[in-house]
């Protein structure tokens, strides 16, 4: 047995390790690369694991149940206020819509009302997984279309807890609760006790969080053992995963809620960081076994059939996803991003899909089917989001900017800016202040919106798009500045820049400095890091505290800044030669090393010797004894 | 009623500096003598002109005291002169704010008495060298008391610089009680009208 565990952590981390790096590689995200994954080693294609499908699933059920424990850490109840109205909103329409047109389509098809409810209910979830992670790995997620993305999640999210309530009450035979070994609950038990028995597990991980858990939790702290906290954040997940168990509720869900309920505690930072390590792992984890999960077989007999449902469920809650965002008036582009990320059938479908099993609202092949559905769902939409990026985006963006006369930018200013976050936002106060105008880029359409009515010359768009940049008057103008947050995102721009308008002098924010050594090798000379001149500010404050003269600590902070600067210039000249890094991390590493060392040696400090009357008192000493 | 002196301290290594840390803490000592520290408080030669002209209207003589480099104040003090002395409030049309006001240079140099003498190395005396300043006084409708000097700075040792730091609390006491004494103008250094106090007590 523990042979057999070794060698499926190998099978697992071995395919992950493949897979993702050749997905990001070839430009889509990693849930893509683990889906993959997660098909190449299931039983249909290497059969590397799982003849024996439920150690798969024993896998993944552990992987969703760590996960939605931190997702529900996620959601302070601030954050779900200030959300309130979207989530509300867009999340009740959403859902609402979705089961109703399912509801209505099986019921064509001749299903009972029961079960119809039932899957149009588990469908009507997203996937908080795929999307949360996707569009923060593309830095989506303070955009509008991600926020309405994250409102509409957290509805689903919570709306699983009355559905879970609800669903004994749709079983139509008397209950037949077989499976887990733990149940408390005795067969046979009528469908109105088994909810009170729900409702009460619920309600008693909701009152253990706030009166029982953060109390123990606070006695835990004050040891002061860090290992221990982490081993008792998992002893936490692990027993709530038992106690629903024992109820026959999902594991994952009971979490989710002792997450939630544990949001509102001082302790939330501290389980969201010490269980942190283990939550890319096990993501990693859940969608290899999605990937596993797929019956390719159950597909393989009638791939048509399986293909039109899918394309029927993916493309109904895409309808509705669209309608709803346009109810709610995003724009197309953004609202293009709200529908294909949500248009999966999400990870809570697997939990309440089991759950029906159970109950026996839906058996055999129409299980399987729902389970296949859910999966492949899921692994298509990386893909649609993949075509999205690549086909959409070039060829509507380019439509979007006609059809709406405000995003023709006519003014023509000798300075352009791309990024209006803080940075960028900062600089262009500062000219502003000076007289100088510009013409300011930016992706987050809301935040246009509230600075154009700021008097700002702001404009939406990706400004490392061609066309939009010379519509900027890129050709007239005479500066770039690129403040974009992400750095990935500034180096296109600069790209772009330096092939499309070369005669325009660039002036580029770096995150740090390996951000920065990439810009000077894509051959700019203006490079700014944003972490130098601050925390060079910050040490000066502290010499001036400790009681170093202020014009000394000043004189040093510049010769400091300026030894930085050509420190790093330095290390690029020589860092070609070498083709010895193995890594990034290791290139960095003796990069840092390598500027250590000469600071000892070069005392910036002690740069000034215009006012240094020693020399000269030695001299004239000499001369008075002579 | 005493006199109100601000004191104007410009050195750009003050911590390096023996004769100014032995000045500068003789006139901590004295009450009610204010002291800005330039360098300290304008370490990117950022200077508050406002702030600076408001401590000016509140005292009646001024200090610049500083070493002498080239054969001049370090730059930030010439950068306070030309910030802060502004045309039509300093000089010029309407440019009375320092009218009657009085003015005097501590000044330190490396060089000594000798060296800074018709017949020595420097040729001129600290005085001349000190003309622009006492023109700029003059032409802000001001006084120019003749300087406080500690020359030969590199070969005084630590009873000298401590002999020169009681010189001038207690020049800095008469200041504060009696004002510019009458007979003060006439000498070439407040150093040698110290030297006949001396004489006559």
């Amino acid at each position: 047995m523990e042979g057999n565990f070794l060698l499926q952590s190998i099978v697992f981390l071995t395919a992950a390790v493949i897979c993702v790096p050749i997905a990001k590689k070839l430009g889509m995200s990693s849930v893509l690369g683990y889906l993959l994954a997660g098909i190449l080693i299931g039983p249909y294609v290497l059969g590397f694991i799982g003849g024996e499908g439920g150690d798969i699933m024993h896998f993944a059920e552990f992987g969703v149940v760590m996960m939605l424990f931190l997702i529900g850490l996620e959601l302070d109840p601030a954050r779900f206020w200030k959300m309130r109205k979207l989530v509300l909103g867009m999340g009740l329409a959403q859902m609402a819509l979705t089961t109703i047109f399912l509801v209505a389509a099986l019921w064509v098809a001749d299903w009972s009302w029961q079960s119809s409810l039932a899957i149009g209910l588990a469908f009507s979830m997203s996937s908080t997984a795929i999307v949360l992670q996707t569009m923060k790995e593309k830095n989506q997620l303070h955009t509008t279309g991600g926020q309405s993305a994250f409102s509409t999640l957290l509805f689903q999210d919570i709306a699983v807890i009355p559905i879970l309530a609800l669903l004994p009450l749709l079983a139509t035979r008397t209950n037949h609760l077989s499976g887990s070994s733990h149940q408390l609950l005795p067969e046979n038990t009528p469908a109105w006790l088994h909810a009170g028995v729900v409702i009460a597990a619920i309600l008693l991980v909701v009152l253990a969080g706030r009166y029982l858990i953060v109390p123990l939790l606070r006695v835990i702290a004050k040891t002061h053992l860090r290992e221990l906290f982490t081993a008792s954040a998992l002893l936490l997940v692990v027993s709530i995963a038992l106690l629903m168990e024992m109820v026959g509720l999902s594991p994952a869900l009971g979490t989710f809620l002792a997450g939630v309920v544990l949001a509102n505690s001082e302790f939330r930072h501290e389980l969201e960081s010490d269980l942190d390590p283990f939550k890319g792992l096990l993501l990693g984890l859940f969608f290899l076994s999605v990937g596993a999960a797929i019956d390719l077989q159950l597909i393989g007999r009638q791939p048509l059939f399986f293909l039109s449902i899918l394309g029927a469920v993916v493309g109904l809650k895409a309808a509705v996803l669209w309608s709803v965002g346009k109810i709610f008036r995003l724009r197309n582009d953004q609202n293009r991003l709200y529908t294909l990320s949500m248009s999966q059938v999400g990870e809570f479908a697997f939990v309440l899909l089991s759950f029906m099993g159970t109950l026996q609202i839906l058996t055999g092949e129409t299980l399987n089917m729902g389970m296949a559905l859910t999966a492949m769902s899921m692994t298509l939409t990386p893909v649609l989001l993949l075509i999205n990026d690549r086909l959409l985006i070039p060829r509507f963006g380019r439509q979007k900017k006609e059809e709406k006369g405000a995003d023709f930018i006519d003014q023509r200013h000798p300075v352009i800016i791309a990024g209006f976050g803080h940075f960028g936002s900062t600089i262009g106060r500062f000219l502003r202040a000076n007289g100088v105008q510009a013409v300011y880029l930016d992706h987050d359409s809301d935040q246009v919106e509230l600075l154009r009515k700021l008097g700002f010359n702001v404009f939406y768009g990706d400004a490392s798009r061609a066309d939009l940049l010379e519509a900027a008057g890129a050709k007239e103008a005479r500066i770039l500045i690129s403040a974009i947050d992400n750095p990935v995102a500034n180096r296109q721009l600069i790209h772009t820049v330096q092939k499309h308008f070369p005669h325009l002098k660039v002036f580029a924010r770096a995150r740090n400095r390996y951000d920065a050594s990439d810009l000077y090798d894509a051959g700019l000379e203006e490079v700014y890091r944003e972490s130098l001149d601050t925390s060079i500010r910050l040490g000066v404050d502290v010499l001036k505290w400790l009681g170093h003269r202020a014009y000394s600590a000043t004189r040093s902070g510049q010769n400091f800044r300026k030894y930085d600067e050509e420190a790093l210039r330095e290390l690029l000249t020589t860092r070609h030669d070498d083709k010895q890094y193995i890594s990034l991390a290791r290139k960095q590493i003796e990069q840092q090393e390598q500027l250590l060392r000469a600071e000892r040696f070069e005392k910036t400090a002690t740069g000034d010797h215009a006012w240094d009357s020693e020399p000269m008192r030695q001299a004239a000493r000499k001369k008075s004894v002579e | 009623m005493p006199y109100r002196i601000l004191l104007l301290f410009a050195h750009p290594r003050f911590e390096d500096s023996r004769t100014h840390q032995a000045l500068v803490n003789a006139a901590k000592e004295i009450p009610d003598i204010r002291i800005r520290d330039l360098y300290e408080l304008y370490p990117d030669f950022n200077i508050d002109v406002s702030v600076e002209k408001d401590q000016l209207l509140q005292h009646d003589i001024i200090l610049w005291q500083h070493p002498l480099y080239w054969y001049s104040c370090p730059p930030l003090l010439k950068q306070w002169i030309d910030m802060v002395l502004e045309f039509g409030w300093a000089y010029g049309p309407g440019g009375e704010a320092l009218a009657g006001k009085y003015f005097l240079q501590v000044v330190s140099s490396g060089g000594s008495r000798e060296v800074y003498s018709p017949e020595g190395r420097n040729r001129h005396t600290i005085r001349e060298y000190l003309y622009p300043f006492e023109q700029t006084v003059r032409l802000c409708k001001a006084t120019y008391l003749p300087p406080f000097l500690v020359q030969g700075t590199h070969k005084l040792g630590e009873v000298e610089i401590a002999s020169y730091a009681m010189d001038y609390t207690r020049f800095l006491k008469y200041l504060q009680h009696d004002g510019p004494i009458s007979d003060l103008s006439g000498f070439e250094s407040s150093n040698l009208w110290l030297a006949t106090r001396n004489e006559t007590r």
